[in-house]
């Protein structure tokens, strides 16, 4: 497997206060890689680090790049898209404008049908509202809506911020089954969650992030069976 | 007052109110992506009139001078400030961008001039000239305060007016210009006779506002500059650089106030500070669309356009006044109606 990301003893302070600590962790080709840990552990911190929002030290490496001088835009440009927790849609624009944004950082846009396709045939309901404002969809909606808008980018490795945040258990399952599915496509996911038992049935390697540090890390399967980890966020089932 | 009277200025009133409109457009195109209350604009519908006159006299106009100034100011800036970040292989892009593609404009009017081009291809070459002064004042003066709150880029703004005004003084002097009429028919309507420039400000201001609109509504760079207003963190996250929507934002506006500059030059004499005024009641109109809405500035432009109007014919000293006292109403109506949210109050 060649390794799709890695982060190296990354550390990201706001002022004086270091939110994320010396963490380490890597995404290989084709792997859907999840970190879990409570609120406030830092795993937005990180990924805002990661896409370059915040600055950081340490190093990041995508695909053979050192990050360190390229900028979001450029990120993206190369592959590397984030999916952030406030979705950060355009309200006031229509559905399907949100979706053609997508493929802005696109050098070769012959493709743009057949991926605005892809992403109707994906979520049916985009393309019933594709003519409606972004902002007057449902949050289920919009989630579908920020997915699919960075699907229309053909990410390298999809980075994922509490895709399941304040939706439905029946959406949330649709969600899921949509991350899953990526690994057919070839993308990488990078998942971070705080519905730790959804994360790590999906994710092939997962990695425990507490109040900055990476405290734990294993095989998805193992960590779900870790008896600490159980009583800690999986709610003893 | 007659109501002949009235349909006189009432048809006066809309053709200023379209020239406004123009300035307004810009002024909100140029607010919603980058956050900056661009005073200037005036200004540059007042250069494009001293150009297009420079031009009809078969001299260099200033304006050249200026653009070569501000075009070797922002390629020093640009290339100092890849050479601080280390990223040397982006310097020949900047050269060819901030200099060598302001030079080529330079050079083209330079050569076409020769030639006594008819007033169509004047109009042209003095928009051409006027567009890259914009983009580059924004590469020298708003690009490194980029991220600092629109208060402090407002007052950056009104210092930059100034400093314009100083630089048109210098490259154009002090001399009033009028250019030739675009057109001598006039046609009657319903009994009132309206002037071809009436007719032709009016068409001007409704083609450029429908251009914009097209690119807004069918190109995907419309659509980023539309998306980086909305949200600019969504838009970099789909690789829409901020600065860049922010060129294509000046050029664009330059182009709507070199149009009105162009549209008021043969009524109106025009001086190398009479933009303030122009600047300033765009701003007017703007703010009746609260800074945010197209239509609704340009309506704001319309009314600003048909008060003044009649202000003037009730009182031609104060018409001004008139005019700028309407915008206490104005605002107070908007502050009552608006909604802040927290994240507004933190920008």
């Amino acid at each position: 497997m060649t390794q799709m990301f890695s982060i190296e003893n990354v550390s990201v302070a706001y002022g004086k206060v270091e939110a994320v600590r010396n963490v380490s962790l890597s995404v290989e080709q084709g792997q859907i890689v999840t970190v879990i840990g409570p609120n406030g552990a830092g795993k937005t911190t990180l990924l805002m680090a990661a896409i370059g929002l915040l600055k950081s030290t340490g190093r990041m490496v995508f695909q053979g790049t050192d990050l360190a001088r390229i900028d979001v835009e450029g990120r993206v440009e190369r592959g590397l898209c984030l999916v952030p927790e406030k979705r950060e849609l355009f309200a006031d624009m229509s559905v399907a404008d949100n979706l053609l944004l997508g493929t802005y950082s696109l050098r070769d846009r012959s493709t743009t049908r057949k991926s605005l396709d892809d992403v109707f045939d994906r979520f049916p309901r985009l393309k019933e509202r594709s003519k409606q404002a972004a902002g007057t969809l449902s949050g289920g909606e919009r989630q579908m809506l920020a997915l699919g808008r960075a699907l229309m980018a053909k990410p390298k490795l999809l980075v994922l911020d509490e895709p399941s945040l304040g939706l439905a258990p029946l959406i949330v399952r649709e969600i899921f089954r949509t991350i899953a599915s990526l690994r057919s496509l070839g993308v990488s996911v990078l998942l971070v969650e705080q519905n730790a038992r959804a994360a790590l049935e999906t994710a092939d390697f997962g990695y425990v992030l507490e109040t900055g540090e990476i405290i734990q890390s294993g095989p998805a399967e193992t960590l779900i069976h870790d008896p600490k980890l159980i009583a800690a966020y999986l709610g003893g089932h | 007052m007659t109501a002949d009277i009235a349909a006189i200025l009432a048809i006066d009133g809309i053709a200023t109110g379209a020239v406004y409109a123009l300035v307004a457009i810009g002024t909100v195109l140029i607010f919603t992506v980058t956050r900056v209350i661009f005073i200037p604009f005036g200004d540059i519908a007042a250069f494009t009139a001293l150009t297009l006159a420079a031009l009809d006299a078969k001299q260099l106009p200033g304006t050249v001078g200026l653009v070569v100034v501000l075009a070797c100011m922002a390629c020093v800036m640009e290339v100092a400030s890849l050479a601080r970040t280390g990223e040397l292989r982006a310097v020949p892009k900047a050269v060819l961008g901030y200099l060598v593609l302001p030079l080529i404009v330079v050079g083209i009017v330079w050569l076409t001039m020769r030639f006594n081009p008819p007033m169509p291809v004047r109009i042209v070459l003095a928009l051409l000239l006027i567009m890259p002064i914009s983009p580059l004042l924004d590469r020298i003066v708003f690009r490194p305060i980029a991220d600092a709150s629109v208060l402090l880029l407002l007052t950056v703004s009104v210092a930059l007016h100034f400093a314009l005004v100083g630089l048109g003084l210098l490259f154009f002097g002090p001399e009033g210009v009028r250019t030739e009429p675009l057109t001598s028919m006039a046609i009657e309507i319903a009994g009132v006779h309206v002037s071809g420039q009436t007719v032709l400000i009016l068409t001007a201001a409704l083609v450029f506002s429908g251009l914009l609109f097209l690119f807004f509504d069918f190109t995907l760079i419309g659509k980023a500059l539309r998306a980086t207003a909305l949200n600019r963190t969504g838009a970099r996250l789909m690789g829409i650089r901020p600065a860049r929507a922010g060129t294509i934002a000046y050029l664009l506006g330059s182009l709507m106030a070199g149009v009105s500059g162009i549209l008021i030059a043969p009524v109106n004499t025009i001086f190398y500070d009479s933009g303030f005024l122009l600047g300033l009641k765009a701003f007017v109109g703007a703010i009746v669309g609260g800074m945010a809405s197209y239509p609704g500035a340009a309506l704001g432009a319309f009314g600003v356009g048909i008060i003044e109007s009649f202000a003037s014919f009730q009182s031609s000293t104060l018409k001004d006044v008139i005019v700028f006292s309407l915008l206490i109403p104005v605002l107070l109506w908007r502050s009552l109606a608006s909604q802040h949210s927290e994240e507004e109050v933190e920008e």
